[in-house]
């Protein structure tokens, strides 16, 4: 791919032509303002917020929807373009309701951000409100319509990374909406929800449980399949009150699967195991650390001595850290004794 | 993995999951990967809707990635040597190997090459019911991409023969030039978080860390003086399943079990039951009261992912960071405290500071962790073998040299499964898993999430077969084998074939492996879980 060379607020740069002017501003470090522009995905081009004008053309072009040219001088901020931008976020709030004090992407959302950085304080314009449905393909995740600013992230990402479409959108302009024609595909893996700019999808096991801004968010590794996706622990109160993802971190780029973002209510289950338990007379009874491991070693101890260290054998996990897999085995090999240590490997 | 360690030299992913991006053809088997690994589907969702990747799928389910292949072979369950080495056939037959890479970076090739000389297409239709034009464009497919990745899961090693399909996959690879190269591979797609670092770490009976065999005089002598012990055991222990056997027949007395449900997830519950119940001593460490530890004479609340510190080793070989983010509940302790304090009552000094200390000794005797360290993977992705601090890591095997040197072929032949269907268990069971359960059900069937979208067990029946039976979507029915018998409701469906049924083994209310036979591959010692014959009726 050949080379093109433009200016971008008076900075010049040389990319590959199959760039695009929002991609170009990247690489000169200049940053145009986005809402449904997504990375990973094809450009929508719906909200009009990365407008940039190019010298010779009197009307603003989208920059996330526009290749690069030869030669071309292209501004990222003006008066009209600050205008436009202000403009187009007003038409969004016409219907945008302000209750973030009550939304859980409060302190997060893309939206509040942008409008926060324009300086809106009143929106001029009216429109009849809208009655939308407020159905969604899976019970998991909860859709706000009020919210929604129809950017169509979430339904391009449905289509577009996960190649399902369980959502999608029904009616023209105005009155259109985001409906799930398919929820028998749904996966509920949360695709939607991560992309979503606003509080439009929200996640519904763990809604009102907290606020970004007071939980704490812990990046790790899922304990599921082998992909080993990254993803972050938010963490309220010694409770895991929902799982997030970051676009840059990992192989997954963002995404989950349903188990690796609604799978973690295990953790903080009842039914945990809190005690060590001994088994006496046929019923278990709850000990001590030092009764139950006590047991432990003396009958490890005994059956070595009577029968030899291959009248052992233990499984390890899977499921466990490297470093715990090689202590366990290493306890076997050099206190038991024995080589008899597997794992779940095969099943 | 064995099958992979002896065509290779290293049984793991010999590829990067973003590799098949650069793949022009990805031939998928044995792996239901938008259910199992979903993370992964979407790679390969991408490379063909967006890179023009071609996609070949060989499941006898007709899984969701059948949707986006050109070809789809839906062989007979346990026919898998037959259709590679049929794809091979046709392969070669139409020039389509890379005999400059043949010559150069591998062995054995002639002898394998008469083997696969009768698996002519006709001969191959036959044992799988594979339509011959199928297997034509399947060959050309593969055989005309370059590079091409091959993906495959428990579906081909689940079989008393996954050992000769994963070999066979392994010559397909060769055939064609594609190993050692940026978007090829042969891509075990590992099932569980840490079966990798698991594996890596020596929890296997017959090799140490990063796969020192013990019976090496100089590796155990190594560990030996690392750890302050006078000697180690030289002879290979006993597999899982053989642990099984010998508790039965009183030859082991004792087992410790950490963080495994073999209860419900070992194949012929019924027999492991038994066995178990013979041992003199049972401990189990584990996060819930699972079957197993109801089966204990003590049990060991260990923590789980979320109250820990540590590493995980993923299905790309790449080491991955696991952070405490909650305090664990009650008394539980972290696995690491319990297994130290074990040793140090058997008069063995264990004790690290932290998880890094104990990196930090790994990586002492470990060459192919020996340069992972906790800064450097919190700054950049390594994957295995890394051997020095400056070392980058390796994503791609064999490029250039195999692990063993050259590639080894293998002259395979097709042989049956252990079971066969037959007047009396005239349907192929085959297990599985779902999307929205993990493993025996142990964590993902807590809590309200997951159990709103998969709440029972559902056995997947073809329509027809049900048409037959008398059977509607949602009546119950018993799915019986010679080891035992489940009542279950049915899913009537096209994807599953006629006389086979599929059953999901997340569910301890109607436990599948009371079916599941446990006749072995004589090597890698993996369970048929794929094939087990079984009848079916309606139930009352």
């Amino acid at each position: 791919m050949s080379n093109v060379t433009l200016t971008i607020d008076g900075i010049e740069i040389t990319v590959s032509k199959d760039k695009t002017i929002l991609e170009a501003a990247k690489t000169a470090g200049v940053r145009i303002p986005t809402l449904c522009f997504h990375e990973r995905m094809n450009p929508i081009g719906s909200c009009r917020m990365c407008v940039v004008e190019v010298e010779g053309f009197t009307q603003p072009m989208a920059a996330c929807d526009t290749r690069v040219q030869d030669g071309i001088s292209v501004t990222t901020n003006s008066g009209q373009l600050f205008r436009i931008r202000q403009d187009s976020l007003k038409l969004i709030l016409v219907n945008h309701p302000l209750d973030c004090p009550v939304c859980d992407k409060g302190g997060e959302c893309t939206l509040q951000d942008l409008v926060f950085e324009f300086g809106i304080d009143k929106v001029e314009y009216h429109a009849p409100k809208q009655d939308r449905l407020s159905e969604y393909a899976t019970s998991l995740i909860r859709y706000w319509p009020d919210r929604c600013i129809m950017c169509l992230r979430c339904v391009t990402a449905c289509r577009e990374i996960k190649a399902i479409g369980a959502i999608d959108i029904r009616g023209d302009g105005y009155g259109s909406q985001v409906v799930s024609v398919h929820p028998d595909k749904c996966e509920s893996c949360g695709e939607c929800l991560m992309v979503c700019p606003t509080g439009a999808l929200t996640e519904n096991l763990s809604r009102y449980k907290g606020r970004p801004w007071i939980s704490e968010r812990v990046m790790t590794t899922c304990t599921y399949c082998g992909c080993g996706c990254q993803l972050e622990l938010n963490v309220l109160n010694n409770s895991v009150i929902g799982v997030t993802t970051r676009d840059d971190a990992g192989v997954n780029r963002g995404s989950l699967c349903v188990k690796g973002r609604f799978g973690y209510e295990f953790i903080g289950s009842d039914e945990r195991l809190t005690k060590p338990l001994i088994r006496k007379n046929g019923k278990f009874q709850e000990a001590g650390w030092d009764e139950a491991l006590a047991l432990v070693a003396g009958q490890l101890s005994k059956i070595k001595k009577e029968s030899g260290p291959d009248a052992i054998a233990a499984l390890s996990s899977a499921r466990c850290t490297n470093e715990e897999n090689y202590l366990f085995q290493k306890f076997i090999r050099a206190v038991i004794g024995t080589n008899n240590v597997d794992h779940c490997a095969r099943l | 993995m064995a099958g992979l360690a002896a065509t290779f030299g290293s049984g793991a992913m010999t590829n990067p999951i973003k590799d098949v991006l650069k793949a022009e053809a990805i031939l998928v088997t044995g792996t239901n990967t938008t259910e199992n690994h979903p993370v992964f589907a979407n790679y390969i969702k991408e490379a063909v809707l967006k890179k023009g990747a071609k996609l070949v799928v060989v499941d006898p389910r007709r899984i969701d990635l059948v949707g986006l292949s050109c070809v789809w072979l839906r062989p007979r369950p346990g026919t898998d040597v037959a259709w590679i080495n049929g794809l091979m056939h046709i392969i070669i037959n139409e020039n389509l190997h890379d005999r400059k890479y043949i010559e150069e970076r591998t062995t054995g090739f002639d002898d394998y090459r008469n083997c696969i000389e009768k698996y002519t297409p006709e001969y191959v239709s036959k044992i799988t019911g594979i339509p011959r034009e199928d297997l034509f464009e399947a060959a050309r497919i593969y055989g005309q991409a370059s590079p091409a990745s091959i993906l495959y899961a428990m579906g081909i090693t689940q079989h008393t023969n996954g050992t000769d399909n994963v070999k066979s996959l392994g010559n397909l690879a060769m055939l064609c030039g594609n190993v050692g190269v940026e978007g090829g591979g042969v891509n075990p797609l590992r099932g569980q978080n840490n079966v990798q670092g698991a594996c890596d770490l020596g929890a296997l009976p017959n090799v140490l860390t990063g796969y020192q065999q013990v019976g090496d005089d100089s590796v155990r002598r190594k560990f030996s003086k690392a750890w302050g012990v006078d000697g180690l055991p030289d002879k290979p222990g006993l597999t899982l399943t053989e642990m099984f056997s010998a508790a039965e027949s009183g030859g082991v007395k004792a087992m410790y079990i950490m963080g495994e449900n073999p209860m419900l997830s070992d194949p012929d519950l019924n027999h492991i039951e038994h066995c178990i119940e013979s041992l003199e001593f049972l401990v189990v460490q584990d996060i819930f009261f699972t079957e197993t530890a109801q089966k204990a004479d003590v049990v060991l609340p260990g923590v789980c992912f979320a109250e820990k510190d540590g590493t995980f080793t993923n299905s790309e070989r790449k080491i991955q960071r696991v952070r405490k983010a909650v305090n664990s509940p009650g008394d539980a302790k972290e696995d690491r405290w319990i297994i130290s304090e074990l040793a140090e009552k058997m008069g063995y000094s264990m004790q690290y500071a932290d998880s890094r200390e104990i990196m930090d000794e790994i990586r002492q005797v470990t060459p192919s962790y020996a340069g992972v360290t906790y800064d450097r993977i919190e700054k950049h992705e390594i994957a295995w073998p890394c051997l020095s601090e400056d070392h980058p890591g390796t994503p791609v095997l064999h490029v250039n040299k195999f692990t063993r040197g050259r590639g080894l072929f293998f002259a395979i032949d097709y042989k049956t499964s252990a079971e066969a269907p037959d007047k009396q268990y005239p349907f192929i069971l085959t297990t599985g898993r779902v999307l929205q359960h993990f493993h025996t059900g142990t964590m993902t069937r807590q809590g309200s999430g997951l159990n709103r979208l998969y709440p029972e067990l559902l056995a997947e029946i073809n329509r027809d077969d049900a048409a037959e039976l008398g059977l509607k979507d949602g009546d119950f029915v018993n799915i019986g084998s010679r080891r035992g018998s489940i009542r279950v409701k049915a899913l009537l469906t096209d994807r599953t074939d006629r006389g086979v049924i599929f059953v999901p083994f997340h569910f301890h209310e109607a436990a599948v492996n009371l079916l599941t036979n446990c006749a072995l591959d004589p090597v890698a010692k993996i369970p048929e879980y794929k094939v087990c014959a079984v009848k079916v009726e309606r139930a009352s």
